[in-house]
């Protein structure tokens, strides 16, 4: 890192930059917001930062379906979780899969069972590993969304180039932007803006969202991940909705992460994308089906995927009794909402997949907020200063401080 | 679903391992110096006899390490520090130790060698004697090259009293340098990350500088060597025993900007990173300019930092480089990277 880049991020850390910003939030809420992001780095940052402790109190920070762990739905896991038992298979995966539970054990179980699951940081490095053992099988359990899939697609192409038989993957990759049009077509909702994911924009670029902004008249603005780039995106939010609100302004798409992101995104990524996978349905934990939200392999590269070659079929498992994961992911519930959330649900025994993932919105507020400065993303300030539990209510006194005068939700 | 078998997790450092062995093994050797669970027992007589001019510390530890050699230390020098630190933490002046080998099938006999000379070299800066010792040899695969055990004893001199029970609201924190440095040297080891700032480990015997803190400030409450689970796991298990709330500073917290860099990149957080060479130590709010200033007249010091103080609400929180305050929790299994 130069040493600009370092002062940079100083500053983006800064208690000095953030300051002014918190101030201008706080002037921007005069009656209840509520904004979504939906990417896990984003909902770690919130929580990890403390930002939610300094927020007004009628504006509420939700977390959308942005945890590609969490996403995964339970007949998925259940999938690799067979490829890890098949005779001499090597199964290849990011670290957060390991304690994603599937319908009756993990990854995780499986390893002190005696399976070869091993934790990589790329695609990449599940190919080494095939490479090094040529008479095993390697299969890598292709999770994520458009931030992560063009590095697996050029795995593939790779592995495709040189010939590597013995390499496969499961191709469960997920597509924001569908699922943000999912999300502005739930009735009755309330949402006043997305947080829209950084990393996958430098991809896909911030036009993808012009859909809905301009068709669902929802605010987006496309934020970077230090805790000012939130806070300033933030900014840019609420003032865009102040327009829209009062002076019939029309939603758009606005980039506070400019540093990384362009309209038209990373094209080489994309014809990466396009040559190796065609867009098919997807199942989505705790939400069920969302049409071309996902990737499969196109005819060319079916030798790579994992479910076809060693005939692992779909199950129909389905969701956890009492979880409420998918209201929580539809920005419907907060976490401390939930029955099961820090009693029978922890991240050491995750009953849901908001639990799972370090990124996920339960496990993000297990670990940084229960107890903490604010127990409940619309709870007023004061009631967490008191250790007051977080209870089924904490949503409805946030929205029960509006201030005097103004009209019901937007 | 319930776990049935010992998972990788278990041995984290974090939750899972202590109800481990809060459940599975303390019940079946329980005696007020195991319950105490601290990182050495301490014993005012050894079967009926009193040691003259203090109590004894015993304590053991097994290392298993892979690389056995990475930037900044090997797993001999790794295994004498820790069970001289467990010991020096305590109050305790390290005296001798036993050396344990379980060594692989295959080993290059070289390796061996230069395992045992930077572990007779840390002995030797330490000022311990290695007294007994013990070698075994195991099929190729057992054991990853090499696994290292070693206890220690040493003699707590009367007058010094360490423990959390001491610790009282108004008290500093103060640690003895930048945070994370091991577990980072081997995450960078193992996974062939390229990082600009080379990071070596922290690993070194404390006990010069621990003796240092004493002289300053007698009356010091509690000192741990954070190693599995990091500072954020060692204060949490602190504030508990003691009943106490702990507010750190993020802004005072020394951390490498590669610690940091390594800990973005992989989902990690500096809190819950491994130390090997590193004191946090509580002491009274008057007596902290002293203790930093003593600490950084040691070489391993000189990055000491107040870094929060003891009070407020049960538990251990962060206010944040921006302002926010956040809990630190227990770290509960194993850190994994997350995928983006």
């Amino acid at each position: 890192m130069t040493q600009d880049a370092r002062t940079q991020l100083e500053i983006l850390r800064s208690e000095a930059a953030a300051k002014g910003l918190i101030h201008r939030i706080h002037a921007l809420v005069d009656r209840p917001t509520a904004l979504m992001e939906v990417c896990g780095t984003h909902t770690v940052a919130i929580s990890r930062w403390g930002l939610r402790s300094l927020m007004p109190p009628g504006l509420r920070l939700l977390s959308g379906p942005g945890c590609p762990v969490c996403v995964t739905p339970l007949s998925e896991i259940d999938r690799a979780i067979e490829a890890a038992r098949l005779p001499g298979a090597i199964v290849a995966t990011f670290g957060d899969m390991m304690r994603v539970p599937g319908s009756t054990t993990t990854l995780d179980s499986e390893r002190a069972r005696g399976a070869d699951v091993r934790i990589v940081l790329s695609a990449l490095e599940a190919l080494r590993i095939a490479r090094a053992h040529p008479s095993r099988e390697v299969v890598f359990v292709g999770i994520g969304f458009e931030t992560t899939s063009p590095g697996i697609a050029a795995t593939v192409l790779a592995a495709e180039r040189d010939g590597v038989r013995n390499f496969s993957v499961f191709p469960f990759f997920k597509l924001v932007p569908p699922a943000l049009g999912m999300l502005a077509r739930v009735p009755g909702r309330t949402l006043d803006g997305f947080i829209c994911p950084g990393h996958v924009s430098v991809i896909i670029g911030s036009a993808a969202y012009e859909p809905i902004a301009g068709g669902f008249g929802i605010p987006c603005v496309v934020a970077g991940f230090e805790p000012v780039d939130v806070l300033e995106a933030i900014v840019m939010l609420l003032e865009q909705v102040r327009g829209v609100r009062e002076g019939g302004a029309r939603a758009s798409v606005e980039t506070q992460y400019r540093r990384a992101v362009t309209a038209g995104g990373n094209r080489r990524a994309q014809e990466l994308l396009g040559e190796v996978f065609e867009v098919r349905d997807a199942e989505w934990r705790g939400i069920g089906p969302i049409a071309a939200s996902g990737y499969g392999f196109r005819e060319r590269f079916r030798p790579f995927d994992a479910g076809a070659r060693f005939r692992i079929p779909a199950t129909t498992a389905g969701d956890a009794a009492g979880c409420i994961c998918g209201d929580i992911m539809l920005g419907r519930r907060t976490p401390p909402e939930c029955g099961l959330f820090a009693t029978r649900c922890t991240p050491r025994d995750p009953v849901g997949p908001c639990m799972v993932s370090s990124e996920g919105a339960c496990a993000a507020f297990y670990r940084y907020e229960r107890g903490g400065a604010r127990v409940a993303t619309g709870a007023p300030a004061a009631a967490g200063e008191h250790g007051a539990p977080a209870g089924k209510d904490d949503a409805a006194a946030g929205s029960g401080r509006r201030s005097p005068g103004s009209d019901s939700d937007a | 679903m319930p776990d049935d078998r010992i998972k990788l997790a278990h041995g984290s450092g974090g939750a899972l391992m202590h109800d481990l062995i809060a459940r599975v093994i303390v019940p079946r050797f329980s005696n007020p110096a195991l319950v105490r669970l601290e990182d050495a027992a301490e014993l005012a007589d050894v079967a009926g006899r009193r040691i003259e001019g203090g109590r004894l510390a015993f304590t053991t530890d097994t290392y298993v390490v892979q690389p056995l050699f990475f930037p900044g230390g090997d797993i001999g020098k790794l295994a004498v520090a820790g069970t001289v630190n467990d010991l020096a933490v305590k109050g305790a002046e390290p005296a001798c130790l036993t050396l344990g080998l379980v060594i692989e099938e295959g080993l290059p006999i070289a390796n061996l060698e230069r395992v045992l000379d930077s572990a007779a070299a840390t002995a030797r800066g330490a000022g311990v004697v290695v007294v007994a010792g013990d070698t075994k040899v195991v099929e190729c695969g057992a054991v990853g090259g090499l696994i290292v055990n070693t206890s220690g004893v040493g003699v707590i001199p009367d007058g010094i009293a360490l423990g959390s029970e001491r610790v009282r609201e108004g008290d500093a924190v103060i640690v003895s340098g930048t945070i994370g440095d091991h577990e980072t040297a081997i995450v960078i080891a193992r996974k062939d990350l390229r990082v600009e700032e080379a990071i070596e480990s922290d690993c070194a015997p404390v006990n010069g500088l621990v003796r240092r803190v004493l002289e300053a400030c007698p009356e010091t409450r509690v000192m741990r060597d954070p190693t599995r689970g990091g500072i954020g796991t060692t204060l949490n298990e602190i504030a508990a025993a003691a009943g106490a709330g702990i507010t750190l500073d993020e802004r005072a917290l020394p951390v490498r900007p590669a610690v940091r860099a390594v800990c973005d990149i992989l989902g990690f957080d500096p809190l819950y990173m491994a130390c090997e060479g590193k004191v946090v130590a509580i002491v009274p709010p008057g007596a902290s300019e002293a203790v930093v200033r003593a600490m950084r007249a040691d070489p391993l010091g000189r990055e000491a930092a107040v870094v929060g103080a003891v009070g407020g609400r049960r538990g251990v929180y962060l206010r944040t480089g921006v302002g926010g305050v956040r809990p630190v929790l227990m770290l509960e299994g194993v850190q994994l990277p997350r995928i983006c």
